[in-house]
């Protein structure tokens, strides 16, 4: 078989089993949900994340080590990983040469040219790297693989799925979708100017390829110097690295589509260096150097936000596991994985709450999602590739066992906004958040108070045996019937509260007669009609910032009961009770 | 000469051009008039509205026949069956070819031995004795308050339904559409479960007997809740309110509230089985309001605690007072 036609086999089957993974990143009882799938193998595969995390962190966490099987084959046989694997670049590759479809083949040669501004990609990963070292990981903005997952996972497969329903019973919600669908969109598009537009220019991990391919023994070139000046083998070269010259040897994707195009056969993938000449690298330029130190003196300046620290948002809650905000930066590749695999859809995408460096790292919004964090559910940990997201299990989420003296893990704790909140702000009975906190015991508990409702204070009545008869016309827009009014003698602060049952007309029927003493009936007597309200007050002690509350609470646009940061197990700096 | 046909040729174009504008323009005039609007938009979408979701009781139940059977004991399984054989079996209820549809208490992913939810040994034991009695299909349904995927699954009532061959029916958005109960105030134009009932021929209401600080005890009532979509949390301002409508929503074929274990304290979530105790009871019943006055009982609490069931009973749902059905008594264990 041609290594070409083992190329596009192997491209379509990398693709596919991308798309397999995104399906089964599903919580659900089938085989083809979450059991065991490495959902996350594509991702580990990446040297650039397993490099910016050993930076960023000094260790190499679980499977990340995938990663050195990449590293060890791309040292003896050059960018294989971008011709053969990488399911971002097949899609390039395909997009490429669709838009080309039809051109003339001097078209293609031209569009196929090496370019200085190839060497772009190299400055962007010194700057990414740089930033690793500092300690914040930012390459899967522009990683392929954490790049793919976001928006395949986030943005198209919702909206496809939404007919399918196999990735879900009910529609996902990500916000600001569309700016990581646009990015991707754009991405795409970029290959009508350029094929490859993305892999050849903007790929910080192609990048890392290209540089870990210096001295790799196998490589593409040339068996002779003679060489008429056809160019045909560049007609359809993916990596723009000029194999009709002096090769440059890193930008080559081993997309081997020169090989059989040589009208001679004078190109070969073999042990020797190209009998032309190579070139180890682009030339890269002092300016561009510049540039990203420039970049990476500006992110340096992210820190004097104090965003990580005294400034820190209290609405940004991180998934149950998160390290503390530092470290978690110098983890999180924004994959999307913990987003796309919440059954309750409350982890989201962040566009600015962390900041810009946080951009697309998961934050929780209790109020687009399905729920709340779901006591028995740890599947956002589980699946974080680089444990910025600790894999927590579910004894240290409760707190239960060896984990007993600590406590369970908390997102944070809820606040009453009793401005809002029915029975503290208007008179209502509600308890909604009392009743869906899953803590035992609660984490919200009540304090009861009856309060005389609007124009129902020494109201002139004739109490009868059974009942009442109101003098005065009964409040509009109250249900006095329901259980929740009760009727007493005006004055008599210390008087038994009497339901009311029911009303007909200005009657009023109590569930005890009104006690007034020595008579059956009494004209001219004056009640009061209370409410009986159970107000809600958080037990920070309990509470672990679930947001069950937040997410039930029927205040239904900015919630009565709210879940800050305050208190969350991930910093000791946010510690509240004592 | 030369000009003459080109003038000739420009009339004919014009001419041509004069018939496709007119055309056009008639057409937009036309499409305008057709559309116009002189009133603009209602202040709400209006969607035709339900009355309700029906009435399920069996009918043609022989004369003398036992309503409602308070079952002690420790197996669900076997309570169930004693119970619904001193009712005169299944068939009484369900006949050849019926559609039934159960409705669980699914509302917590919590598992089953914490008791939030229905058990899902009462879940398979109730679809047997449909399927036994004859039942061309068992659906199986509740619009829950965590993910329904979890709360099915981790309650086991998913696993419990599809080893007896019911079909689970999720909440889907396209299922639900607006009722406005006759006389309701609070269900009005209200999002309901609708798209789970065509085709079902009887309903089984299946319940756990649990405290709930806001309308002090959740069992049979409290569970058609979970038939409502959209903001529903809006209700609990007027708890026994909306659980009185709901006794009007629908009327079930048969009730069955398990109390074998009961939730007492920290209700309807619970989360520890220091919330729950024993209570060894099992109530089924036709009538809704008398199976929850029993559960009341189960609970330590009195009717005066829990309004909404007389408030029901007026409303014509049932009988709070249930000793009036003459419940027949069984002992399990004995």
């Amino acid at each position: 078989m041609r290594l070409v036609t083992v190329r596009r086999f192997s491209q379509v089957f990398f693709l596919l089993l991308f798309l397999w993974f995104c399906i089964t990143a599903t919580v659900g009882p089938f085989f083809w949900q979450l059991r065991g799938w490495p959902i996350n193998w594509l991702l580990e595969l990446s040297p650039l994340t397993a490099l910016a995390t050993v930076l960023s962190t000094g260790t190499l966490f679980a499977g990340l080590a995938w990663a050195l099987v990449t590293i060890v084959l791309t040292l003896l046989v050059g960018r294989f990983f971008c011709g053969f694997v990488c399911p971002l670049g097949a899609i390039h590759q395909f997009a490429g040469w669709l838009a080309r479809w039809g051109r003339t083949q001097a078209f293609r040669v031209e569009a196929n040219r090496h370019r200085r501004l190839q060497a772009v990609k190299y400055y962007l990963l010194a700057f990414l790297l740089a930033l690793a070292l500092m300690g914040s990981v930012q390459t899967g903005l522009l990683d392929p693989l954490p790049l793919l997952h976001r928006s395949i996972n986030l943005t198209l497969a919702p909206i496809a799925d939404k007919g399918l329903r196999v990735m879900s019973e009910g529609p996902r919600y990500y916000a600001s979708a569309w700016l990581i669908g646009a990015v991707f969109l754009a991405a795409v598009a970029l290959n009508l100017v350029l094929p490859r537009f993305f892999c050849r220019f903007v790929c910080p991990l192609g990048a890392l390829f290209g540089l870990m391919s210096r001295f790799s023994p196998w490589r593409l070139g040339k068996t002779s110097n003679q060489c008429g000046d056809c160019r045909l083998c560049e007609e359809y070269c993916e990596g723009a690295c000029r194999p009709s010259g002096r090769i440059i040897h890193s930008e080559c994707v081993l997309c081997f589509n020169c090989l059989d195009r040589c009208p001679a056969g004078r190109i070969t993938f073999a042990g020797q260096p190209s009998a032309a000449g190579e070139a180890g690298l682009p030339d890269l330029s002092r300016r561009g150097f510049v540039v990203a130190g420039t970049g990476l003196l500006v992110a340096s300046m992210w820190e004097l936000g104090g965003l990580s620290g005294a400034n820190h948002n209290p609405g940004l809650i991180r998934p149950p596991g998160a390290l503390d905000e530092n470290r978690f930066l110098a983890r999180c590749l924004r994959c999307g994985q913990c987003m796309r695999v919440c059954p309750a859809n409350i982890i989201q995408p962040a566009l600015l709450e962390a900041g810009v460096q946080g951009l697309w790292a998961p934050v929780i919004n209790y109020r687009l999602g399905r729920s709340g964090c779901q006591l028995n559910c740890i599947a956002c940990g589980q699946v974080c590739p680089t444990a910025a997201l600790r894999p927590l299990s579910l004894e240290e989420k409760l707190g239960l066992g060896e984990y007993a003296a600590q406590g369970p893990v908390r997102l944070g704790t809820a606040f009453v906004d009793r401005s809002r909140c029915l029975p503290w702000a208007l008179d209502r009975p509600c308890l909604v958040c009392h009743e869906m906190c899953p803590v035992s015991p609660k984490a919200i508990f009540t304090r009861t108070v009856y309060e005389p409702i609007r124009e129902g204070r020494d109201l002139s009545a004739r109490v009868l045996s059974q009942g009442v008869d109101l003098y005065a016309p009964l409040p509009p827009g109250i249900n006095l019937a329901s259980g929740d009014y009760f009727l007493r003698v005006h004055g008599q602060p210390e008087a038994d509260f009497r339901r009311i049952l029911g009303i007909s007309g200005n009657r009023l029927t109590l569930a005890k007669p009104l006690a007034v003493v020595g008579r059956q009936v009494f004209y001219g007597a004056k009640v009061d009609i209370m409410v009986r309200l159970l107000r809600p007050y958080v037990d920070a002690a309990r509470c672990i910032g679930c947001g069950m509350c937040e997410h039930e609470c029927p205040v239904s646009g900015l919630r009565a009961i709210r879940v800050y940061s305050e208190n969350e197990s991930r910093s000791r700096a946010g510690r509240l009770i004592v | 000469m030369n000009r003459g046909t080109d003038q000739k040729v420009n009339r004919r174009d014009f001419l041509k051009r004069l018939g496709y504008a007119s055309a056009l323009a008639l057409g937009a005039c036309g499409l305008g008039l057709a559309l116009y609007d002189p009133r603009g938009p209602a202040p709400l979408d209006q969607t035709k509205a339900l009355t309700g979701l029906g009435d399920f009781t069996a009918k043609n139940l022989a004369p003398g026949q036992a309503k409602m059977a308070i079952v002690q004991g420790t197996d669900r399984t076997v309570m169930f069956e004693q119970g619904l054989k001193a009712l005169g079996g299944m068939t009484s209820f369900i006949q050849e070819g019926d559609r039934v549809l159960i409705k669980v208490n699914a509302a917590f992913a919590s598992p089953p031995s914490l008791g939030a939810t229905t058990h899902p040994e009462v879940l398979a034991a109730v679809a047997r004795a449909c399927f036994n009695a004859g039942a061309a299909q068992v659906l199986v349904t509740d619009n829950p308050i965590n993910d329904p995927d979890s709360c099915f699954a981790i309650t086991g009532l998913a696993a419990a339904a599809h080893h007896t061959g019911a079909r689970i029916i999720m909440p889907a958005a396209s299922l639900f559409s607006p009722v406005s109960l006759p006389g309701g105030k609070l269900i009005q134009n209200w999002p309901v479960l609708v798209g789970a009932f065509p085709g079902v021929t009887k309903v089984i209401v299946v319940s756990p007997v649990k405290d709930h600080q806001r309308a002090n005890a959740s069992m049979t009532l409290k569970n058609l809740y979970g038939f409502l979509g959209g903001r529903r949390n809006v209700f609990h301002q007027d708890i026994n309110g909306i659980i009185t409508e709901l006794s009007q929503l629908l009327r079930p074929t048969l009730c069955v509230l398990d109390g074998t274990v009961s939730m007492i304290t920290n209700g309807p979530t619970g989360g520890s089985l220091a919330d729950l105790k024993e209570t060894g009871t099992m109530v089924l019943s036709t009538d809704p309001v008398a199976a929850d006055a029993l559960g009341v009982e189960l609970l330590g609490r009195t009717l005066a605690d829990v309004p909404y069931l007389a408030m029901a009973q007026a409303a014509g749902a049932g009988q709070a007072d249930y000793r009036l059905l003459k419940p027949v008594r069984l002992n399990t264990t004995i």
